[in-house]
């Protein structure tokens, strides 16, 4: 039992960064646009993140406010992330460039850039960038009292997690509300089904599109703030974030474009990631268990293109641009 | 006049043509640019960006040790950006070369650690090739299988191979093929007969893309098959109508590529690490993407592509040595060169028009006759 408890937990922990990249990445990919800069952002995320905590931090010394510093954190690499989805934007919808290679060149720029600043933030500070262990603890602590957690069993596992597990699972709900409730989540989905109806109907495709790969953007680099500050606990670490865009990619196929899923999914996922650890078998290596994702979601990839349930496809026009002209 | 107001302030017109110099022009300017906004980079970091550049150009190919490294670099990302050309021109978006890369390196590694005591090396290093051929191509077969049986997206099954195999590879390395005493989580070196001979002081892979080059041409300009590809990237229907086979031809096309990557990867574990591991392939793959497609798809211009984008990498190594400026450096000037790059087409596509500007063109034209 309280196996099971610690690899829920644990699954949770490594689930949530992948939450929000996943999230991030279904709002982009709702409008049309493929966004494989994910990696990237989540890279700038990561970086921007643990340097305006870092930051706030050192100039305000012992005064230092803990919600506040995680307010800074998230702000710092949403931004981050959304100045790269602009960047993404720009060539894609007004510039028409093509969205895979686009994505990948972001891909290469936000990592390039995350390691950059990472790398810069060591060297200027002469030492190991790390937030002091207040500022952790307000990162990795639950936001509950303490009697609520002690509960038995329940305990732990509802009222357990850091802050970032509880605002990802709102924000998922209230992404999954918007986009199937509300009349703009329609238009968004129209934009991303159908460019030229939506177009018709009146519909700005190019502003949707926009808002929605920039916010989507942002979205996803909190991923990465939040695996650099709760994972791996508040230092630079560009070999761990490595691959946690890419999977949240994967992971987004898996969930089949639901904010929903997105929940259980990435909390899946996160478990999937540590089991090696948490139940070895020995006729299973560690590093077969690791490729559990990537395997997973192929057979989600193929099952969907078998069944052609129309619920369940990807957006129609995923990956295309739209030019209106070009009717 | 008073339309005047609902025309928008600037409206895009798709060009005819534009002369060949032109087009090169905005391309060079395109770079030129991205150039002067990683020398501000490089001066945010403190430094001088006009040193830093001769830093990277002198690197790169001031001395024979530096030229050496950056012919490194340059072979597997010319190699996959070959591979990568006819997936692209069938519309095919085949991000899978870096899986494909690793799965013809394992393949080739195979006969390397467990032939090479019987076999001399001419014909080790051919069945090496050809395994690695063999290996990179299923490896791209199967997401093309499946897209051409049932419509499976392709961007992201070749994608999820990559991590797959490499996972793969990354246990053969800790496993099975780990070289003795146990617990290095290294393969053995290979035996001198399964390496590659130096030409020129680099392995002679360098002319074996370069080979590659000038045959992907011939293929894709000359050859049935690249007029199939071209057909198929054009319109799917239209090769439908006219009888191609077309989830043959993505098959056969995808395994073509894979094969290249495959030998891309043999290469790479028998030329320039003589050894394999799971970062064989090094991004080459998902970076040779962007040479591809800067390049137009164009065979001769990938060679010039993907020779910048090694002086670059070469160049950011000796930086960071030299100036402590972060080796990622090179990352992000290279991201910032292929996002000028790709921004540069729209203006060579399409024509800018602002309001009023034909107006005062025609009124131009009247004043003159």
């Amino acid at each position: 039992m309280t196996f099971l408890l610690n690899l829920i937990t644990a699954a949770v922990l490594y689930g949530t960064p992948l939450l929000y990249g996943t999230t991030g990445e279904i709002l982009t990919e709702k409008s049309g646009n493929l966004n494989l800069g994910v990696e990237g952002m989540m890279f700038m995320g990561g970086a921007v993140g643990l340097g305006a905590a870092f930051y706030y931090e050192k100039l305000t010394g012992a005064a230092v406010s803990a919600p506040l510093a995680v307010v800074i954190a998230i702000a710092g690499s949403f931004l981050a992330g959304a100045a790269g989805a602009l960047i993404f934007s720009f060539l894609t919808i007004t510039l028409r460039a093509n969205q895979n290679v686009t994505g990948l060149a972001l891909t290469i720029f936000g990592t390039g850039v995350g390691q950059y600043l990472g790398e810069f933030m060591r060297v200027q500070e002469g030492t190991y960038v790390a937030v002091s262990n207040t500022l952790k603890a307000a990162f990795n602590n639950s936001p509950f009292p303490a009697a609520l957690q002690q509960l038995p069993v329940v305990g732990s596992l509802l009222f357990g997690h850091s802050i970032f597990t509880y605002l990802g699972i709102a924000m998922a709900v209230a992404m999954g509300l918007y986009l199937r409730r509300s009349r703009s989540g329609l238009y968004l989905r129209a934009v991303g089904e159908s460019p030229a109806t939506a177009d018709a109907a009146g519909i700005s495709v190019a502003r949707y599109k926009y808002l929605a790969t920039v916010i989507g953007g942002g979205i996803s680099a909190v991923g990465g703030m939040v695996y650099i500050m709760t994972v791996v606990g508040g230092v630079w670490n560009h070999e761990g974030l490595s691959g946690e865009g890419w999977l949240a990619v994967a992971l987004v196929i898996f969930c089949l474009w639901s904010p929903y899923r997105a929940i259980w999914g990435s909390i899946l996922f996160g478990g999937l990631l540590i089991l090696y650890l948490r139940m070895p078998i020995d006729l299973i290596p560690d590093q077969i268990y690791k490729i559990l994702p990537y395997v997973v979601t192929v057979v989600v990839l193929i099952f969907t293109s078998l069944r052609n349930n129309r619920d369940k496809q990807p957006p129609a026009s995923l990956g295309l641009a739209y030019f209106r002209e070009e009717r | 006049m008073h339309n005047g107001e609902k025309t928008p302030l600037i409206r895009l017109a798709k060009r005819e043509s534009m002369p060949a110099a032109a087009q090169w022009g905005i391309r060079i300017a395109a770079i030129l640019l991205a150039l002067v906004v990683g020398g501000l980079v490089i001066l945010i970091s403190g430094n001088n960006p006009v040193q830093g550049y001769a830093t990277i150009v002198e690197g790169a190919l001031g001395k024979t040790s530096g030229i050496r490294q950056t012919v490194k670099n340059f072979i597997p990302l010319l190699g996959a950006a070959l591979a990568i050309a006819p997936c692209f021109k069938m519309r095919f978006w085949n991000i899978g070369a870096e899986g494909q890369i690793t799965a013809g390196a394992m393949c080739a590694t195979y006969f390397a650690l467990f032939w090479a005591d019987r076999l001399p090396q001419v014909p080790l290093l051919l069945i090496m090739c050809a395994a690695g051929a063999v290996g990179g191509g299923i490896w791209a077969l199967i997401p093309a299988f499946f897209k051409a049986r049932w419509g499976t997206n392709e961007t992201l099954f070749t994608l999820m191979m990559n991590y797959i195999i490499i996972g793969v590879v990354k246990w053969l390395q800790g496993g099975p093929w780990e070289k003795i005493p146990r617990g290095s989580q290294q393969i053995e070196q290979f035996a001198s007969n399964a390496c590659l001979p130096r030409v020129a002081g680099v392995y002679c892979g360098w002319i074996i893309v370069l080979v590659l080059t000038v045959l992907m041409f011939l293929y894709m300009r000359y050859t049935k098959h690249g007029y199939e590809i071209a057909v198929i990237g054009e319109s799917e229907n239209t090769a439908r109508y006219a009888g191609m086979n077309v989830g043959w031809i993505i098959m056969r096309t995808m395994f073509l590529s894979g094969a290249i990557a495959g030998i891309v990867g043999f290469l790479l574990v028998s030329g320039a690490n003589n050894t394999l591991y799971s970062g064989v392939a090094n991004n080459a793959g998902f970076t040779a993407i962007t040479v591809a497609w800067l390049a137009q798809l164009n065979p001769f211009a990938m060679v010039g592509i993907s020779a910048l984008l090694a002086v670059l990498q070469k160049g950011a190594d000796t930086l960071n040595t030299q100036m402590s400026i972060p080796v990622s450096l090179s990352d992000v000037i290279t991201g910032v060169l292929l996002f000028f790059m790709l921004g540069c087409e729209f203006f060579i596509n399409y024509r800018l028009i602002f309001r009023g500007a034909e107006e005062r063109q025609a009124r131009k034209e009247a004043a003159k006759s």
